[in-house]
């Protein structure tokens, strides 16, 4: 291995990266939720990379989708043979890059990668939560984001970066915080799911929690809903691929045999990478998480959330600058999604830019589509961050 | 810069907010940006060239032209830019209408039709014209209406629309040089730059 960790020969990784903890919100200072219902103690699991800069001002913030978790780029140990998920896009010289940019990235509440969610000790009970885990919303995730912020000291941030679920944060924020956010780049996001979306999330619950080993959510001293999970991995993985690149990719290739094999075994090639899909997911994910943060998703409405039902309301409560980015393929979070979004955010006078790139992907393309994505983001914050520098310094 | 480009750039003031509707690479803006300190936007079809604008550190959307300045409220614009793109458009009384709704002024230039060039090549062949400036046959062309300095003037007259400048200019397709053309415009030029206003 070289200087830089550098599996892949000729590009340039962070090489080690640690996961950091920070705890809050301690009773009997809970975090209040959106549902009313409070949290606490919450830890939160957070990586960042590159240097803040002696003005704070050079922060990008990287919001992770549902599956991710902190560990965005680098390896955590020379044996470590997998990089974190958007390597490509993080690192020295990269997209977002950590020679200009201190990056910071934590697993959101609920998750299953060291932040609190349902599988972690309750320790009022001394039990993981299970059910009794409160029900949280993307405003929540992000507060709780807020918190480890002012526990880091950065008092804004250059931008926030997200994809899917991500996107959703990065829009909350933007809203929320409008003093803190100086841009936001939501990538194959949206302001509200569809019907089309919510209903494919729940057929993806409803896999979970038919599997009797569910045990409504208390199953963490036994047999874990495996197949119920694998169920909703495979169902969700489709979604995030296009009929064009499961054609190219599968088509009707038998698996082993040149014939059928008139039984219901794998016959079909697609149909054991499906399954070997969601047998590798049960592995690293949590069923209950599963539910929560999907739930979270189908809950978030900007415009009637933020705007009392006004989405140019809403944006026009934040001066943020954005790049909204879709694929072409994606008909989860569809193009048509993001030109609503960039719509509203014309209409409140909000400078926005967007491109919708032409990839057959589907919604796994804001993991795949790097030259595209890496062009535009690197411009982008390579404009807010000239603009920052031409600013009258903070006064603080 | 482009010599038409050059002429559009004069005719905007400093500190001023453009739209540039079909910005290409967004040239024209990144000028602007640099020479009078504008703040520019604009909308472009193509992704590759989008991507450049991003990274040019340009604001842009991409989109059809005819249905993005849809999203932006009265007046969001001090200037608004068609560049050689009315002759492409299908509903060109629809885009002007936008334009002028959008923004506090509208700069439109496009291929002159009645230069003496392509007046004699019709009257000397009964074909439809092809010149350096409009090069392509007429059924593979994203040229689809054909424009005179005078049709435009008359368009403006019946539609309320205040012409604050005309330049006409005689420079080739590609060129960063180029004249203003003062004797018999209506002949001589090959482009037409029109400020206009409802105001």
């Amino acid at each position: 291995m070289n200087e830089h960790g550098g599996r892949d020969a000729g590009e340039r990784s962070l090489g080690i990266v640690e996961k950091k903890f920070f705890t809050f919100a301690e009773p009997p200072d809970e975090m209040p939720l959106e549902s009313g219902a409070r949290l606490g103690p919450i830890t939160l699991a957070y990586e960042t990379y590159g240097r803040l800069n002696e003005k704070r001002d050079n922060a990008v913030m990287v919001c992770h989708a549902l599956s991710g978790g902190s560990h965005v780029a680098g390896y955590y140990s020379d044996e470590d043979k997998k990089p974190g998920w958007w390597d490509k896009m993080v690192g020295p010289g990269k997209g977002i890059d950590t020679d200009k940019y201190f990056i910071i990235c934590s697993n959101i509440i609920g998750s299953c990668y060291g932040s609190t969610g349902p599988a972690s000790i309750n320790p009022a009970t001394g039990k993981p939560y299970g059910l009794s885990f409160p029900l949280f919303t993307v405003a929540d995730i992000v507060r709780a984001q807020k918190a480890l912020l002012d526990h880091l000291e950065i008092p804004e941030l250059l931008s926030l970066v997200g994809g899917s679920i991500g996107g959703m944060q990065a829009l909350e924020w933007a809203v929320t915080y409008p003093g803190m956010v100086r841009s936001a780049v939501p990538i194959s996001s949206t302001c509200k799911r569809s019907a089309l979306g919510i209903g494919l999330s729940e057929a993806q619950r409803q896999a979970i929690m038919a599997d009797p080993n569910w045990n409504g959510g208390d199953y963490y001293d036994r047999r874990h809903p495996n197949k119920g999970l694998a169920l909703a991995r495979i169902i969700g993985h489709i979604t995030y691929l296009s009929e064009a690149s499961m054609q190219r990719k599968f088509g009707r290739k038998l698996q082993e045999n040149s014939a059928f094999k008139f039984d219901f075994s794998t016959d079909f090639e697609v149909e054991s990478y499906l399954l070997y899909q969601g047998k590798k997911f049960v592995e690293r994910f949590d069923a209950n998480s599963y539910l929560y943060i999907t739930k979270c998703s189908d809950y978030f409405d900007l415009g009637a959330q933020k705007g009392g039902g006004s989405l140019v309301k809403a944006f026009s409560q934040t001066e943020a600058k954005f790049l909204v980015i879709s694929f072409s393929s994606d008909w989860l979070y569809t193009t048509a999604q993001s030109k609503e979004m960039v719509k509203a955010m014309k209409k409140a006078g909000r400078d926005v830019s967007f491109c919708e790139i032409d990839v057959d992907y589907g919604h796994d393309s804001f993991l795949l589509a790097y030259e595209q994505l890496t062009r535009l983001i690197s411009g982008f914050l390579g404009r807010i961050s000239d603009e920052g520098a031409a600013r009258p310094t903070r006064s603080s | 810069m482009r010599f038409d480009l050059q002429i559009i750039a004069s005719l905007v003031e400093e500190n001023s907010r453009v739209l540039d509707m079909g910005c290409g690479r967004g040239d024209l803006l990144e000028y602007l940006q640099a020479a009078k300190n504008v703040k520019g936007f604009g909308i472009e079809i193509d992704e590759r060239e989008v991507i450049e604008c991003v990274e040019k550190g340009l604001s842009v959307i991409q989109g059809d032209l005819n249905e993005e300045t849809a999203g932006y409220a009265d007046q969001t614009f001090d200037y608004v830019i068609l560049s050689q793109t009315l002759q492409q458009v299908f509903d060109s009384e629809k885009v002007i209408k936008e334009m002028l709704r959008v923004g506090k002024r509208g700069i439109v230039s496009f291929p002159c039709f009645s230069h003496v060039a392509i007046k004699w090549q019709f009257l000397l062949t009964s074909k439809a014209p092809m010149t350096r400036e409009l090069p392509y046959p007429w059924y593979d062309t994203p040229n689809i209406r054909v424009i005179t300095l005078k049709d435009f003037r008359q368009f403006c007259r019946e539609q309320g629309i205040r012409i604050l400048k005309e330049i006409a200019i005689s420079s080739h397709h590609r060129d960063e040089s180029g004249k203003i053309v003062k004797f018999l415009p209506d002949w001589l030029a090959k482009y037409g730059i029109f400020l206009i206003t409802k105001e």
